[in-house]
């Protein structure tokens, strides 16, 4: 067997991960069919180890694979040209170990090289190019966005990012169960990230943190993804000129980070995981709150939602802007409330049989127009998903009263091992991949936001929109900066 | 003489109110205390104060053009029937001249955008070119219209409307309150055409244009847009304005048209959004097609029977 199988959060031996050639991983990735969640290499020696991470969404296993490029081989043929979903993982991986994808179409930087780096034309005439960035008016992060434009109508829109590129995933080796970093990564994604870091420690030091504790991380991340989605929502309304969704949305958000202020004494969240545990319980008393802030929620969502969508004016603002049909989104290897907003059906919660989610019979919300319109509506739907969620979780949670919230983990992490840990932020899945060495120290960590998918599908959007329905796009997406800038 | 001097007082002042009501209504609609009625007058007052900065890429046009702005605009108001629903100035054919002053300080600005260098002003100045040049056939048919009705070509014959066209005078001022409502929302860059509170350049229409304007210039022009938007809404006010009271209650009740039409924009403002750029296309071309209307409706009235 070429491929180690595993599934998420589980240590393997790194020994037993086989070395294969390219040729090889390239016609069983034809074979397979399945979805690429890590491409990334490691250096061993003076050879580089690239390492190929496949996801089955169906049965919800992992496939592990290696291959080892030794000194003198510098190149490979490309696997962009025949799956594209490959482009981002082929440029990241030639940007970090300088092996070079031929016949890429596309080999342009990820984080690092920017200035002298010639941005994609078009000839023409009447073709005018737009600048925006890397400095945006607001509170954004930077990113720099070349639009091709006739008139108002774009061509073609070519995304630049790395301009805040940090060292993340080399600051992750040096420090040892260093939470704080990890939640610092992706701020609106706090929740998400560090239940990813710790999932992978627990994994590599083979700790098992109380029921308890495991559903306290999931309510978690159920209200991250209710606060977003419905800052979000705010957002979008506000992009249109449409006052009464941006006010309202905007302090419904509010009560939802508020009470996450109460449970870990941040709005975001920053604190309340640490590896073997949570650090804050949710008592009956807070458990109550909760429950009644999100009947007050859900009903103010309802009602917005509802009088917003009965809109016409909204309406022609949100439906047919910003299409992806499926077709596309599936070849880019799209993931997330995005790709699902394409009719794309992946959710890693449920995929990868994470038990407390599957055994709560909730339906997956799933929409399958993939304009702003489909990922308006999906994020009320996910948003309603996500109450009934943390209720249902809070109601079990009265079966674990008696456990302790956090354990102390083992303090060494297991030699040559793996693991590969994937959490279903509300932007879509967030992989970590840790590596051990032979003393048990971590050698290598590597992080996918699943903004590292999704940009090109911003880009795919606004082809043939209007140039000033740009922003609605971006925003119905609302991408990561800092989470592709790692 | 006192009568001018009120007039132009409420010219240059009454308009930092107008746009106070407007954010005010809005911050109610959405529950929001909103800032003070007269914060748009305290902001002008700090612009003036601060200091104005050049990008190295303008030349004498930027400089000149927040100038002429303000000065077409307040030029053009002397043509406008005012508080006491007659015109400082009040000349046969004053729609000519009040349209065509109000275009040379467009041009000023389009050209101050330009002059900018800058990808986003190019793409405002050409959108603002764009809405203006297909108001400006629905700006005139009504007015050319109303003129030949009342058989007086100034803007003072708006009363006149009603004592010239018997039962037709309703429609026909209802009607061209629509127009003149429409042409107010195009004209003064507000909800559905443009969002003046937005951050977002790609969106912009007028706020991308002035992008590099700052300090006092900045002032002026946002001072010129409020006065721009008063005068529509005077002239739509004044078709309302009943002739036969003393000065003083002529005056009131002016104030209180006015007060209810920024009332009523920012109502709108708050109820719906804001149109996709195409669509503001269509929405511009109701101006035209209710103006034709007009001139159908008035044509009838003279020559029908």
């Amino acid at each position: 067997m070429n491929w180690v199988i595993t599934e998420n959060n589980k240590k393997i031996n790194t020994l037993e991960i086989p070395t294969i050639s390219i040729d090889e991983i390239k016609s069983d990735f034809e074979k397979f069919n399945f979805r690429l969640v890590g491409f990334f290499g490691k250096e061993e020696f003076e050879n580089i180890r690239l390492f190929v991470v496949l996801c089955d969404d169906k049965v919800g296993k992992l496939y592990i694979t290696s291959s080892l490029f030794t000194r003198e081989v510098k190149t490979y043929e490309s696997f962009t040209q025949k799956f594209p979903q490959f482009h981002m993982f082929e440029r990241e991986f030639f940007e970090q170990f300088g092996i070079k994808p031929l016949n890429h179409p596309w080999l342009k930087p990820v984080r690092k090289n920017l200035d002298d780096y010639e941005f994609f034309e078009m000839k023409g005439e009447e073709v005018h190019q737009v600048a925006v960035g890397p400095i945006h008016a607001g509170v954004i992060e930077p990113g720099h966005f070349r639009f091709m434009c006739h008139g108002e109508k774009v061509y073609d829109l070519e995304i630049m990012l790395g301009y805040q590129h940090k060292g993340v995933e080399e600051l992750i080796i040096k420090n040892k169960y260093n939470n704080r970093l990890a939640e610092s990564i992706c701020g609106d994604s706090v929740i998400a990230y560090n239940m990813a870091y710790s999932q992978a420690m627990e994994a590599l030091s083979e700790t098992t943190i109380t029921n308890k504790a495991q559903i306290i991380r999931r309510v978690a991340l159920e209200m991250e993804r209710i606060a977003i989605h419905i800052g979000d929502m705010g957002a979008i309304a506000g992009d249109i000129a449409y006052q009464m969704g941006a006010s309202i949305f905007g302090v419904t958000r509010t009560l939802v980070i508020n009470t996450m202020l109460e449970i870990s004494g941040s709005r975001f969240g920053r604190g309340l995981i640490n590896v073997g545990g949570v650090n804050f319980d949710i008592n009956q008393n807070l458990s109550n709150k909760i429950v009644e802030m999100l009947d007050e929620v859900s009903k103010t969502v309802d009602r917005t939602t509802n009088v917003m969508l009965k809109s016409s004016t909204v309406i022609s603002r949100l439906e047919r802007t910003g299409v992806v049909n499926s077709d596309n989104a599936g070849a880019i290897g799209a993931v997330g409330m995005a790709a699902r907003a394409s009719g794309i059906d992946i959710d890693s919660r449920f995929d990868l049989n994470d038990k407390w989610y599957t055994e709560l019979n909730v339906v997956k919300p799933f929409k399958a127009t993939g304009d702003v319109h489909s990922r308006f509506k999906l994020r009320y739907k996910e948003i309603k998903q996500s109450i009934k969620i943390v209720k249902k979780l809070l109601k079990k949670l009265e079966d674990f009263n008696n456990e302790a919230i956090l354990i102390q983990p083992n303090s060494n992490l297991a030699e040559n091992a793996m693991a590969v840990s994937i959490v279903e932020g509300w932007r879509g899945e967030i992989v970590h991949i840790a590596i051990t060495g032979m003393n048990g120290e971590l050698i290598r960590y590597k992080i996918k936001d699943p903004s590292f998918n999704n940009w090109y599908m911003l880009a795919l959007a606004v082809r043939n929109n209007g140039v000033s329905d740009f922003p609605l796009c971006n925003k119905s997406y609302n991408l990561s900066y800092c989470g592709n800038d790692l | 003489m006192i009568e001018r001097i009120i007039n132009i007082l409420i010219l240059l002042l009454f308009p930092f109110l107008m746009v106070g009501i407007i954010k005010k209504t809005k911050a109610f609609w959405s529950g929001r205390k909103g800032v003070s009625l007269l914060q748009p007058l305290w902001d002008f007052l700090r612009l003036l104060n601060k200091e104005t900065v050049y990008s190295e890429t303008t030349s004498w046009i930027f400089r000149f053009s927040p100038v002429i702005s303000l000065a077409t605009v307040i030029f053009a108001s002397l043509f406008v029937p005012l508080a006491f629903g007659e015109a400082i100035i009040d000349v046969k054919f004053a729609f000519i001249i009040f349209a065509y002053t109000l275009g040379l300080g467009k041009i000023f600005s389009l050209f101050s955008a330009l002059d900018t260098g800058s990808s986003f002003e190019g793409m405002g100045a050409s959108r603002e070119a764009c809405f203006s040049t297909i108001v400006e056939p629905a700006f005139f048919i009504t007015m050319a219209t109303i003129a030949a009705l009342s058989q007086n070509f100034s803007f003072t014959s708006f009363k006149l409307i009603c004592d010239n066209a018997g039962i037709y005078g309703v429609l026909i001022i209802a009607l061209v309150t629509f127009t003149l409502l429409i042409m107010l929302l195009v004209e003064s860059c507000r909800v559905p055409v443009d969002d003046p509170t937005t951050h977002l350049e790609l969106t912009m229409i007028h706020e991308v244009m002035i992008l590099d304007n700052s300090g006092a210039d900045l002032g002026f022009i946002t001072w010129a847009s409020a006065i721009k938007m008063f005068l529509f809404s005077s002239l739509i006010a004044n078709l309302f304005l009943p002739t036969d009271l003393t000065a003083f209650n002529t005056v009131l009740i002016f104030l209180v048209l006015s007060v209810l039409i920024a009332i009523i924009i920012g109502t709108i403002e708050s109820a719906i959004a804001r149109f996709r750029m195409t669509h503001v296309f269509e929405f511009i071309f109701i101006m035209t097609l209710t103006a034709l209307l007009i001139l159908a409706l008035v044509t009838y009235k003279i020559y029908g029977n």
